[in-house]
């Protein structure tokens, strides 16, 4: 197995920065905006990207955190060691702009996971999508609304993004493996 | 001696709590946590097991543990059936290995199986292939009660290890008390025994290793004067005075049990201010605890009522999980 680093601590600064700025603009203001990240990696990139809007906005965006392990579809292959994370949906989410943080989108079974999970807790007025990397392959009709960067992966590749609050550093690294 | 593949198939099904490390109850308490969260929300309800079958076996009455499965499958979105035995064909003269291949072949996923006498889960885990759940059995164990316990004393207390357990009452008919033995100790908390010398039972006060080495019984104490044994207790476990089986002249008289064990106020101020009072019910208030100590403010009983719904969905999604 080899890696590449496809974008350093910069580049991944300078797209949330662009993102947060497009996010303001394509809501015209942060009025009723709440961020959603998705367990374990979305949550820090929300985090981030509230706090860049409060800087230039001055106003706070809440931020919650969602884990979807109760509603996906895998439940069968999914490996007995793997700990649930917290939910937290700090505000009630009916008539709010929601925006769904993750890190990288792939199938988008995981975002259907989420909707799912996001309308449990009531009925927002939007949800948009936020992702940091979109690697294609998608098996369901779903695109994200905001993308840090497309980058078109093998299906036998794989992505993975470490982030200073969980992995000590900022990076998005391909994986690849020399065909056996 | 036991190897790794019999664990992994003890976490298929869960008959008992006597091996399981710290680690694998942090990781239950790590899934209930989510599922408390799911309890808090307006609509209690996911859909984790849909098209999941969960099948609940009575063979002894029960309310609160069958309810308690019964809302934690069905929060998780599994369909249910209660079987009891006066319903089932066990009436008929059924054997219960037929019973439960029966139920195995009309689809059910889980079995949540009591029954009065002990092994029946641990045998049935070893006939059938879908998962087993033990709902106690005789007086071998309860496991989701006890883990509702230490739930419930983590919740409270921030932490097992280390605290002062006193289990008192009838331990020899109890189940629950032999299944948060284990739980216990694995957790690292100092277990203390106290009951009628007639109601503790030999395998408790003194274990001896069986050929394996293997003991069958952790460590514990045992302390006959429940004043004593109260010092500087952090949790107290009340155990229901199990009078249906109190015909084989165990107790001297109600009285005085009532005099020698009865948890009251009193007593209660020897343990630590915090202490947790807990009863695993129903209780007989009156007898083995005074009703100002049941609903008192140390008492955590509902709570161990609502952990319970939470722990059991934990058991569930884990057991399914796990599969494939």
């Amino acid at each position: 197995m080899s890696e590449k680093i496809i974008m350093s601590e910069t580049e991944i600064k300078r797209a949330l920065t662009r993102i947060a700025h497009e996010i303001v603009e394509r809501n015209k203001g942060c009025e009723d905006l709440v961020f959603v990240g998705m367990q374990t990696r979305g949550l820090p990139l929300a985090q981030r990207l509230a706090a860049q809007i409060e800087a230039f906005e001055a106003v706070p965006v809440p931020v919650g955190s969602l884990d979807i392990s109760f509603y996906r579809d895998d439940l069968a292959s999914l490996d007995l060691r793997h700990i649930v994370q917290r939910t937290d949906i700090p505000v009630h989410i009916s008539g709010k702009r929601l925006v769904l943080v993750d890190d990288v989108l792939f199938t988008g079974r995981s975002i259907r996971a989420a909707l799912d999970a996001l309308i449990d807790f009531g009925r927002p007025r939007d949800i948009q999508l936020m992702v940091l990397v979109d690697r294609g392959h998608r098996q369901l009709p779903i695109r994200a609304d905001y993308v840090g960067k497309n980058i078109p992966t093998s299906i036998q590749e794989d992505i993975q993004v470490r982030l200073k609050e969980i992995d000590g550093r900022d990076e998005v690294a391909l994986i690849f493996g020399e065909q056996t | 001696m036991r190897t790794n593949s019999l664990i992994k198939m003890e976490r298929h099904h869960i008959i008992d709590l006597d091996d399981f490390s710290q680690e694998e109850i942090a990781l239950i308490f790590a899934t209930t946590d989510a599922m408390k969260e799911i309890l808090s929300r307006e609509i209690r309800r996911v859909p984790t097991l849909r098209g999941k079958t969960i099948v609940t076996l009575f063979y002894e009455p029960s309310t609160r543990t069958r309810v308690s499965f019964e809302l934690a499958a069905k929060n998780l979105g599994a369909d249910v059936v209660n079987v009891t035995s006066s319903t089932a064909s066990v009436a008929k003269g059924e054997s219960i290995i037929d019973t439960m291949r029966t139920l195995e072949a009309l689809g059910a996923d889980v079995i949540v199986i009591r029954h009065f006498q002990s092994g029946v889960p641990c045998l049935m885990a070893q006939h059938l292939q879908i998962s087993v759940i033990n709902a106690g059995d005789g007086c071998h164990a309860h496991p989701s009660q006890a883990l509702l316990d230490l739930y419930t004393i983590r919740e409270k207390l921030g932490h097992i290890e280390g605290l002062k357990v006193v289990i008192v009452g009838d331990i020899l008919h109890s189940r629950v008390a032999r299944s948060n033995i284990w739980g216990l100790s694995a957790m690292g908390a100092q277990v203390v025994l106290c009951g009628p010398p007639t109601l503790i039972p030999q395998e408790l006060r003194r274990p001896q290793p069986l050929k394996g080495g293997e003991c069958p019984f952790p460590p514990l104490t045992i302390q006959e004067n429940l004043d004593r044994a109260l010092e500087e207790a952090d949790v107290v476990m009340v155990l229901r005075l199990q009078k249906e089986r109190q015909e084989g002249g165990l107790l001297p008289s109600l009285r005085e049990y009532i005099q020698l064990y009865q948890l009251n106020s009193a007593r209660l101020s020897r343990a630590h201010l915090h202490a947790l009072v807990m009863h695993p019910g129903p209780m007989n208030e009156g007898i083995e605890i005074t009703p100002e100590v049941a609903h008192g403010p140390q008492s955590v009983v509902e709570d161990q009522v609502t952990n319970g719904v939470a722990v059991r969905m934990a058991l569930l999604y884990m057991v399914t999980g796990g599969k494939g």
